[in-house]
């Protein structure tokens, strides 16, 4: 390992922040992919695959993926959410890993909900 | 493909001896069974702080606390939380009292009260990396120092943020730095205490064994502030994690050019070598710790001459506990101003206590100076186990004292002398260097040990003194004999042999003792002495006058009968009393009332541990 120099600090810091910022559960955008046993038999392990594969290829430091069970709607499945700090979720269905690609760079980088994959905007009433 | 899932299973040295390195090693087969080891991360961290839950995991991004894991319910955890996305509440943690778990981490209390500083990067990072420290934040306060601060400037902030010596004497760490920074002498020296000798502390081994390179940071910004060219690591050797760590956190500073010649390009060299303590609790004090590194047997000497003008090889030496390093870099990134507003007036700051002894939530914790004796011990330490009383809390190891119920509300700050208020029953009690001084017992390194009504005061004074006469170095008469002699009584007492100028001459042994011994060993042994005759009279006076003791402890005093209608109704006379008495001395037949003979009853407690009906009553 070669001595650092104060510029070497920051990038160190800055490439091993990226793996390690998911401890701190802070993040810009959170997608939740729905691996339920209906998720799971849809091929939701595939859309996790391709999920985890954009944070990757985009460089992303502020995403967070994480999954969930069932969401309700097993018809629908693969399906993931992505939630925006301070949006409402939204709900897409159907997924493909196609589908992962565009909704990746429409909303997730792109900031406008990809609304020919979208099933709705919100969550449902729990009380 | 990037992980989407951490897993930060705690490796600290509670955990691991309760086999978390076998949950760990569970986790990643099952992972690697189910094709998840590429999206799922299993990181081993340093103490968590809960350790009364061990072997325990957090689950990231989520936030989620498993305790009391073993690896039979791992296959069930991957499955269900990882794979499916359905958290286990079984595994969680549930509050006593609590009809459901808490998930979340940030929602226990014993995590959400705390506030760490000096533990910032506990169980978040993985303490061998350096590069996950450095992902936090790590070594920018030293780069910081290094290049936008001149020396003065540097002591100047660790002055004005008011930080203390976390070791126990509370001894303005700015000034310190000071002294050393003006002192005449070259090479300078820095080092960092990590002999922990007190019983039931475990704050330094658990920084160690958790982020070891805020140790070494903080040092480092030491030596450019005080000038010092090598730095010295005292650590005890039954400390192995720790000082496993502690060596693995230096060799990867020294790869990456943070330590030895030339650091950053900036000119300045700083090395750090780490020497383990024999296993002498005198070594603790600085003098004698000194005289340990220099091979020399570890005895006190006299001060002054102190060792900020006269320490290690004779030069001037900065030594500051472990916790106190860790304090250090915090205040260079964000200042001074924002490390004053944690804390009260005189007690600036955080200070990481170890809560053991009947307590429900056992562990490490972390807290702003000002919090009440109550709030550590019932909000965040979960009160006493089994519906038991609290009786005192035992502050500051065998150099500590006992402070008892009616103190309990007062905050724990530091107090100025000019501020001194008197000590009355329903007082909240500060946890401050200066108030606790005043009540009789020093605040210590921070290791608090909950008492409940069945500890026996004298005892824990007994206790203590066996450990302090065990380890004085011998070397002063007063603490040599002193401690001796006191313990004598001690036993005494507790044998039920003792008398009352047996009580007034502990007292006054304790007084001579603690004003005309060499060293901090010799002047705060007396203290469990002292507070417990201060403040638990009535259970001296009930072992000497009334030979009893109030919480059954000392066998010596207790008088063991059977109750004939409990042995017949719900026993049926089972014998098995009888049976098991080493002393034949119970005498009864088969379903008639058993009798212990009094003359022969040695007061082992062998029938009350046997009896399925509780028919032994204990007096």
């Amino acid at each position: 390992m070669p001595k650092l120099k104060l510029e070497d600090l920051a990038r160190i810091r800055d490439e091993a922040r990226r793996a390690t910022l998911l401890r701190e559960g802070a993040g810009r955008v959170k997608v939740i992919v729905h691996m339920g046993t209906c998720g799971i038999a849809a091929g939701g392990r595939k859309v996790m695959e391709a999920v985890l594969r954009e944070v990757e290829e985009r460089n992303l430091r502020d995403v967070m993926v994480t999954i969930a069970g069932c969401a309700g709607l097993c018809s629908r499945e693969p399906m993931a959410t992505v939630e925006v700090l301070g949006e409402a979720p939204v709900k897409y269905v159907e997924l493909t890993e196609g589908k992962v690609k565009e909704i990746f760079s429409e909303h997730v980088v792109g900031g406008k909900i990809a609304e020919q994959y979208a099933l709705a905007v919100g969550s449902e009433r729990t009380h | 493909m990037a992980y989407r899932m951490h897993l930060m299973v705690c490796a600290g040295t509670g955990c691991v001896s309760n086999r978390s390195l076998e949950v760990r090693d569970a986790l990643q087969k099952e992972l690697l069974k189910r094709g998840l080891e590429d999206e799922i991360q299993v990181v081993t961290t340093g103490c968590n702080g809960f350790c009364g839950v061990g072997p325990l995991m957090v689950v990231h991004p989520d936030g989620i606390f498993y305790q009391q894991l073993t690896p039979k319910e791992i296959p069930l955890l991957v499955e269900e939380h990882f794979l499916k996305g359905r958290p286990v509440p079984r595994l969680m943690y549930t509050p006593p009292e609590a009809p459901t778990p808490l998930p979340k981490m940030s929602d226990i209390p014993f995590f959400s009260r705390q506030r760490l500083v000096a533990l910032r990067n506990r169980g978040l990072i993985d303490p061998e990396k350096i590069e996950e420290y450095i992902a936090r934040d790590g070594y920018t306060a030293f780069a910081k120092a290094l290049t936008q601060m001149t020396p003065e400037g540097i002591i100047a902030e660790v002055k004005r943020a008011g930080l203390r010596g976390r070791g126990g004497a509370g001894f303005i760490t700015g000034v310190k730095w000071e002294k050393v920074r003006n002192a005449r002498g070259e090479p300078k020296y820095i080092i960092c205490n990590g002999d922990e000798g007190d019983p039931g502390a475990f704050m330094d081994r658990s920084i160690f064994e958790s982020d070891p390179h805020s140790v070494i940071e903080g040092m480092l910004i030491g030596a450019r502030a005080m000038g010092a060219s090598h730095g010295v690591v005292y650590i005890r050797n039954e400390y192995p994690l720790a000082v496993q760590r502690i060596l693995i956190a230096i060799d990867q500073a020294r790869e990456y050019g943070l330590l030895g010649e030339n650091i950053l390009d900036s000119g300045m060299d700083f090395d750090l070598s780490v020497t383990r303590g024999a296993g002498a609790f005198v070594c603790g004090e600085e003098t004698a710790l000194i005289a340990s590194v220099e091979g020399r047997l570890g005895d006190p000497r006299a001060r002054p001459p102190y060792p900020a003008e006269y320490g290690l090889w004779g030069k001037p030496t900065c030594i500051n506990n472990v916790e106190t390093w860790a304090n250090v870099s915090p205040i260079i990134t964000q200042g001074a101003e924002w490390y004053r507003e944690i804390g009260t007036e005189t007690s600036k700051g955080t200070k990481v206590f170890s809560l053991v002894g009947k307590i429900n939530n056992t562990g490490l914790v972390e807290v702003p100076m000002g919090i009440t004796l109550r709030e550590l011990i019932y909000d965040i330490g979960g009160g006493i186990p089994d519906g038991k009383k609290f009786k005192a809390v035992q502050t500051g190891g065998p150099s500590g004292g006992c402070i008892p119920a009616g103190m309990m509300d007062q905050p724990i700050v530091y107090e100025t002398r000019a501020e001194k208020r008197t000590v009355s029953e329903a007082l909240d009690l500060p946890i401050d260097y200066e108030s606790l001084t005043e009540v009789g017992s020093m605040m210590g390194s921070g290791g608090m040990v909950v008492m409940d009504e069945d500890t026996c005061m004298v005892d824990v004074a007994r206790y203590f003194l066996a450990f302090t006469q065990d380890e004085s170095c011998g070397a002063c008469t007063p603490c040599r004999e002193g401690t001796m002699l006191m313990l004598n009584i001690l036993t005494k007492i507790t044998n039920g042999h003792g008398t009352m100028d047996d009580l007034r001459a502990l007292e006054e042994i304790a007084w001579i003792v603690k004003q005309t011994s060499l060293c901090g060993l010799g002047k705060t042994a007396p203290n469990p002495v002292l507070t417990t005759l201060r403040y638990f009279r009535d259970e001296y006076l009930a072992h000497i006058e009334a030979h009893k003791c109030p919480a059954h402890v000392c066998r010596e005093l207790n008088t063991y009968t059977i109750d004939p209608v409990v042995c017949v109704e719900r026993g049926h006379g089972c014998g098995v009393c009888k049976r098991e008495c080493p002393e034949k001395a119970i005498f009864g037949e088969k379903k008639q009332p058993h009798r212990i003979d009094p003359a022969l009853c040695r007061k082992c407690g062998v029938c009350v541990d046997v009896c399925h009906f509780d028919a032994v009553i204990v007096d």
